[in-house]
């Protein structure tokens, strides 16, 4: 099963939030905390990647509505699953853990699913890597530009543990996400190719998403669209592409640009629209469909899903609405200037 | 058609830069270099890191397009050096804009760099002097942290001086990094070691030659690699003499970058121009750097007598005054092009005064000198940080004329108030707004165009440059601008304004777009841009016409026929466009033939004319055709070009035009009172069928044979190639069809052009004239419209505007025989003999088939709806035979009639 071999086939889709099908659990520090942590030194609640391992029925239940949702790719519930990110629980030793636990949550929901529904599409499971909550290219201290709260190093061995889990878990793809700044991607890409070079594996194809984070046109670290694809290209990625921050209807000039740049394939996985006052998404599943359909139409994409606010609803419309419509051609890369 | 992406060396900043072949040159400041500047080296050992900021910055506002950061001093500690002094420039956006080259000799150094830096960067640099297996090892890593590499020709037996060793250790380097590492071509650069020559010792003389020629061929082997360089080594010898170094540096760079040099380590801030160098010492240095007249050291020794006279005279020298003797417009252009501020306001006011008005000093001295800038820019003998001083220069003048502007501005404002004239330039100004396109950082033209706009009493709005589409339509939707100048100066920003001009549509926005700047042009604009927005584009040429531009665009009166005019024009220069790209392109007769218009036949219903036969009308009442007149040709057959009624306001011809309308009108009074003219005319109806290009057209028993001519260039896929022929339903189709014609003429003109000739009137009787023919016009087009209403009845129920008949809006056509769709004019007789028209209402056809009286108008009528106006364009031999002998024409005769039409 490869998935090049899809998408040179078709539009993939990937799926919506976790975090806001978590909500509806309404799980409460009790549930978070299940009978293996009773006892931990902090609160855990709203530690979501710690579901994985203390309520790994919700998340696979998660991952199915996807998959009947229309999604041939879901991402493993690793948004956080790193040594810098779970030290906010004190529970950096598990960054290893919860990525194989994650990983596994996401490969049996596939096996439960596609046994209930023989002769599907074949599925696939995308180890989630997100930004980290401390950056590389940002001083958090304003009087001390100079400064930076974790080092390049640190977050390359981060990411290298993450990695490891997701790929002993046996996710299919790498999906770098949410990139807000561009050097902590590096630090992803730079840990998976050493991570692959030191254990002689064959890479795993790479996903980048980065975020543009407000009208300006540029990712939080600074750098225009451009630049910032021109910065990743020696990931030699799968797919290179956006999500997060803006509803699809801020994102569309800058997926437009991205899929007249990139060599590789292209993805959108945007916000259902801009949250409301209070903080809540309003978007219709059939409006970012809506939104969706008209890149797919326009060539612009070839995976598309959502991302906060997004439900197995909108991902259902998203699915409906592409399925009829070819993908973006490849690029030709030309020989000579 | 899918997308294609060039191989181009991307780098990036917080911005993107990429080397594409037209980018000329790219320089990297080389100041914040330990090794090159000892200021620099003495702030990063003091911790002054803000002031070695500064050293940063000022090498971004020079023009570097890339920084050279190096650290390596026996005084510091590197990879500290590195870490703190990368991650505060990665904290400035104005520096961090540019990407970085890390420059160390130590490899942990430049993975200490790599570390903090988001884009992508420049590794310099990697060689294989301690052999493959570390150049290998490096080279994964800088691959790991997605750098572009700098190779030093460099390996196990030392630096490569000769061209050939030079040129044999890029090629295996090159191999190992691209078979081996993986690296792409267009992020590996060269530095085939530039070394100094003039040292004195023979062996060095050639050291320039063998770097341009390893250069030359590098190129030529790998033409996706990049070569770069420290300039500055070449002239070491002569250190200490600024004016000479600066000289050889701007000799050296001419040649090399004409050999394939890419970029180099340059001091942005000092560079010479080429063509600015004094003659004697750009003669010498020529010599000097090319090994030419330097037997025994010749020239060597000439340039180093000559450095030393220079420095002789020191500052004095150096500070060639001469020019200031020249006229104003010289000095300014001199300023400008060398980028001297010191007396540009002098110079400026003293062209104030010597000019009627400011502005004449902007478009005239300041854009010419402007002009020169640009084109030493265009032949490689500029380079950017040089043309970044020239619009500093330029800025710097334009600022000083402003307040002149301004209060010119003011003057005609209280001139209005006094004389109580409607100003214009009150508050409500229409807002235009300017933008230089993504990725284009270009805007001195812009600004001009900013500066006369605002003169005229306009609201500015300036987005500035690198704006992307996004912002600019957004900014003007929410300012509710009324016009919107797009600029840009390199090729790509083509692609953008084209990109700009299908969002507007999308969005569907409804002001026009004025594309300028020095790559657009009319023919691109309206090649490419025009056809994707339809709400009006317009190619301005300079900046004082995009007064009048923008006039006639916010003229409510002028609007529709300007931008119509300009659509026909641009209309007509693609399809010039078109027809010359493919110029060779033509179809055998036969083929041609085969892709004619495809018409549904089975679902068609031709309507039947109420009358076959003819209807002649002998005198046509006047007064109902005076609103038919087309006023336009009126005009310029008087030679006053404009649309109509714009005209009459113009600024120039205006007064004149009213005046001349009025006259015509009088005149016209008198002619429809006193009845001097008839308006006689004849329309027929006939069934009528086709054959491939025959028409046949049935008259009681007799059967008239039309012939037409059918495009023969070869058309975009699903386009047909077209003939009139081809809106007659065919014989085959066994559907009844028709054809129309008529001919129309005004009588009586000649005694009333002798009255006036008697007189020596020549006003009126060309005014009488002119008029008769406005007539035979209108005549013909009420004709048409009673024609498609009522006698042919084809389209009962159209109700156009006089404007919408003008532009010929309806169903149905009515070509003449002469002209593009049917470029035979002995089809005339045919057209004559079915109408009569000469027995019937007197018109007579010249030998050469024109029409007497003058005043008269022919053509046929086709009643299919998908019928057209079209140029049949050039014709083959082929057709041309074919065409002969179905007319039994000999061909020489043939080829004489249709001589337009032939290659």
């Amino acid at each position: 099963m490869d998935i090049r071999k899809e998408l040179e086939k078709r539009i993939l889709v990937i799926d919506g939030a976790m975090g806001t099908m978590i909500q509806r659990h309404k799980l409460t520090e009790t549930d978070y905390r299940g009978e293996r942590f009773k006892d931990w030194r902090s609160d855990v609640k709203g530690n979501n990647d710690l579901l994985c391992i203390t309520q790994p029925d919700i998340i696979k239940g998660i991952h199915k509505l996807y998959l009947a949702a229309g999604a041939d790719i879901i991402e493993t519930n690793t948004f956080s699953s790193t040594a810098i990110a779970m030290a906010d629980y004190d529970m950096q030793a598990l960054a290893y853990e919860l990525n194989v636990a994650a990983s596994r949550c996401a490969r049996e929901a596939i096996q439960e699913f596609m046994a209930e529904n023989p002769g599907t599409t074949p599925k696939f499971v995308a180890g989630a890597i997100g930004p980290l909550n401390k950056t590389l290219s940002l001083s958090p201290d304003v009087n001390n530009p100079g400064y930076r709260a974790v080092s390049f190093d640190d977050v390359v061995a981060a990411y290298y543990e993450q990695i490891k889990g997701l790929v002993d878990g046996g996710v299919d793809v790498l999906l770098i996400e949410t990139i807000f700044d561009t050097l902590n991607a590096k630090g992803a890409i730079y840990a998976a190719k050493k991570y692959f070079r030191d254990h002689h594996k064959v890479e795993l194809p790479i996903m980048i998403s980065g975020t543009i984070t407000d009208a300006s046109g540029r990712t939080l670290s600074g750098q225009t669209l451009e630049a910032f694809y021109t910065s990743v290209m020696h990931a030699n990625p799968l797919s290179v592409g956006l999500n997060c921050a803006l509803g699809a209807a801020e994102m569309r000039s800058y997926i437009e640009e991205l899929s007249q740049l990139a060599t590789c394939y292209t993805s959108a996985y945007p916000n259902a629209g801009l949250p409301n006052a209070m903080g809540e998404y309003d978007e219709q599943p059939h409006e970012t469909a809506h939104f969706i359909e008209e890149w797919a139409s326009q060539g612009f994409v070839n995976i598309v899903g959502g991302c906060c606010g997004t439900t197995p609803d909108h991902i259902k419309h998203i699915a409906d609405n592409v399925r009829k419509i070819k993908t973006r051609e490849l690029p030709v890369m030309e020989a000579v200037l | 058609m899918s997308l294609s992406i060039k191989p181009y060396l991307r780098l990036s900043g917080l911005e993107p830069l990429v080397v594409r072949p037209e980018t000329n040159f790219v320089n990297v400041g080389e100041r914040t270099n330990v090794t090159g500047s000892k200021k620099f080296a003495r702030l990063i050992r003091d911790n002054q890191y803000e002031e070695a900021l500064s050293v940063a910055r000022q090498q971004v506002e020079s023009g570097a397009q890339i920084l050279d950061v190096n650290m390596d001093d026996a005084m510091l500690e590197g990879v500290t050096a590195m870490t703190t002094f990368m991650n505060l420039v990665q904290s400035e956006p104005d520096i961090a804009r540019i990407p970085i080259m890390i420059d160390s000799s130590k490899f942990e150094i430049i993975e200490a760099g790599l570390k903090c830096v988001q884009g992508k960067c420049i590794v310099n640099s990697i060689s294989m002097k301690e052999g493959e297996e570390k150049f290998i090892n490096q080279a994964f890593t800088c691959k790991a942290f997605g750098a572009a590499v700098i190779v030093m020709a460099f390996d196990e037996l030392g630096q490569a001086d000769t061209k050939q060793r030079k040129i044999d250790i890029c090629v295996r380097a090159y191999k190992i990094l691209t078979e081996k590492v993986g690296f792409a071509p267009q992020d590996i650069i060269f530095d085939p070691n530039i070394f100094a020559i003039a040292t004195g010792i023979e062996e060095h003389n050639n050291y320039a030659v063998d770097f341009i020629e390893a250069t030359r061929e590098i190129k030529r082997l790998m033409p996706l690699t990049k070569v770069s360089g420290g300039v500055s080594n070449v002239s070491f010898s002569f250190r200490g003499n600024d004016h000479v170094r600066e000289a050889i540096h701007a000799v050296f760079l001419y040649h090399a970058i004409n050999a394939g040099m890419d970029m180099g380590i340059v001091n942005a801030g000092q560079l010479v121009v080429y063509d600015e160098i004094e003659p004697t010492l750009r003669q010498l240095c020529e010599d000097v750097i090319l090994n030419r007249n330097n037997d025994n050291n010749e020239a060597t020794e000439k340039l180093i007598i000559h450095a030393e006279i220079v420095k002789a005279k020191g500052k004095i020298a150096i500070k060639d005054e001469a020019w200031r003797n020249d006229p104003v417009e010289k000095r300014l252009s001199h300023s400008l092009v060398n980028g001297i501020t010191d007396y540009i306001d002098i110079d400026t006011e003293e062209a104030r005064q010597k000019y009627a008005t400011p502005l004449e000093v902007i478009e005239g001295p300041l854009m010419d000198g402007m002009g020169i800038v640009g084109d030493l820019f265009g032949a490689g003998k500029m380079f950017l940080p040089q043309v970044v001083k020239s619009a500093r220069v330029m800025k710097k003048s334009v600022a000083i004329l402003t307040p002149y502007i301004e209060a010119e501005k003011e003057e005609r404002k209280q001139a209005h108030i006094a004389a109580g004239t409607t100003n214009t330039e009150a508050a409500g100004a229409a807002k235009i707004l300017l933008a230089t396109v993504k990725g284009d950082v270009h805007d001195i033209g812009k600004n001009i165009v900013g500066v006369v706009l605002g003169c005229n009493g306009y609201d500015i709005i300036d987005l500035g440059v690198m704006v992307p589409a996004d912002k600019i339509l957004e900014t003007a939707q929410r300012e509710k601008v009324a016009i919107i100048g797009l600029s840009g100066l390199i090729t790509p920003s083509l692609d953008e304004m084209v990109h700009i001009a299908k969002e507007m549509k999308r969005r569907g926005m409804t002001q026009p777009l004025l594309i300028g700047g020095a790559t657009t042009s009319r023919i691109h604009t309206a090649v490419k841009i025009a056809p994707e927005y339809e709400s009006g584009v317009v190619h301005v040429l300079d900046a004082s016409r995009s007064v009048t531009v923008a006039g006639s665009l916010l003229s409510k009166e002028q609007k529709m026929d300007f931008l119509t005019g300009i659509k026909e024009e641009y209309v007509k220069l693609k399809h010039g466009f078109d027809n010359k790209k493919t110029v060779k392109n033509y179809l055998a007769y036969e083929e041609a033939l085969k892709n004619k218009v495809k018409v549904d036949w089975n679902n068609h219903v031709t309507a039947t004319p109420g009358f076959t036969g003819t209807r002649v009308f002998d005198n046509f009442d006047l007064a109902v055709l005076r609103p038919f007149i087309d006023w336009k040709p009126f005009f310029i057959t008087w030679e006053m070009h404009g649309n109509f009624p714009a005209i009459l306001t113009d600024s120039v011809v205006g007064k004149e035009a009213t005046k001349l309308y009025k006259d015509a009108n009088d005149l016209l009074d008198k002619i429809i009172a006193e009845k001097w003219l008839t308006a006689k005319g004849t329309i027929g109806f006939w069934e009528a069928s086709s054959e491939d290009d025959v028409v046949e057209v049935r008259t009681g028993n007799e059967i008239v044979t039309l012939s037409f001519l059918r495009q023969q260039i070869k058309k975009a896929a699903g386009q047909p190639n077209l003939s009139l022929a081809d809106f007659i339903a065919p014989k085959t189709s066994g559907k009844k069809d028709f054809i129309g014609a008529f001919a129309v003429t005004i009588d009586g003109i000649e005694k009333h052009l002798e009255k006036f000739e008697a007189g020596h009137d020549d006003y009126n009787k060309i005014m009488l004239q002119a008029l008769a023919d406005r007539f035979a016009e209108a005549f013909a087009e009420a004709l048409h419209l009673q024609t498609r209403k009522e006698f042919w009845g084809y389209d009962k129920e159209e109700n156009l505007s006089n404007e919408a008949l003008i532009k010929e809006q309806y169903n149905g056509i009515r070509p003449a025989p002469g002209y593009p769709a049917c470029p035979d004019h002995t089809e005339k007789y045919k057209l004559f003999d079915l109408l009569k028209a000469t027995d019937t209402i007197g018109i007579q056809l010249t030998e050469s088939l024109a029409m007497y009286p003058a005043s008269s108008v022919c053509g046929w009528y086709f009643s299919n709806p998908g019928s057209q106006y079209f140029g049949v364009g050039k014709i083959q031999r082929d057709q041309l035979e074919a065409y002969a002998k179905r007319k039994n024409m000999p061909v020489e005769v043939a080829e004489k009639w249709l001589r337009p039409v032939l290659e």
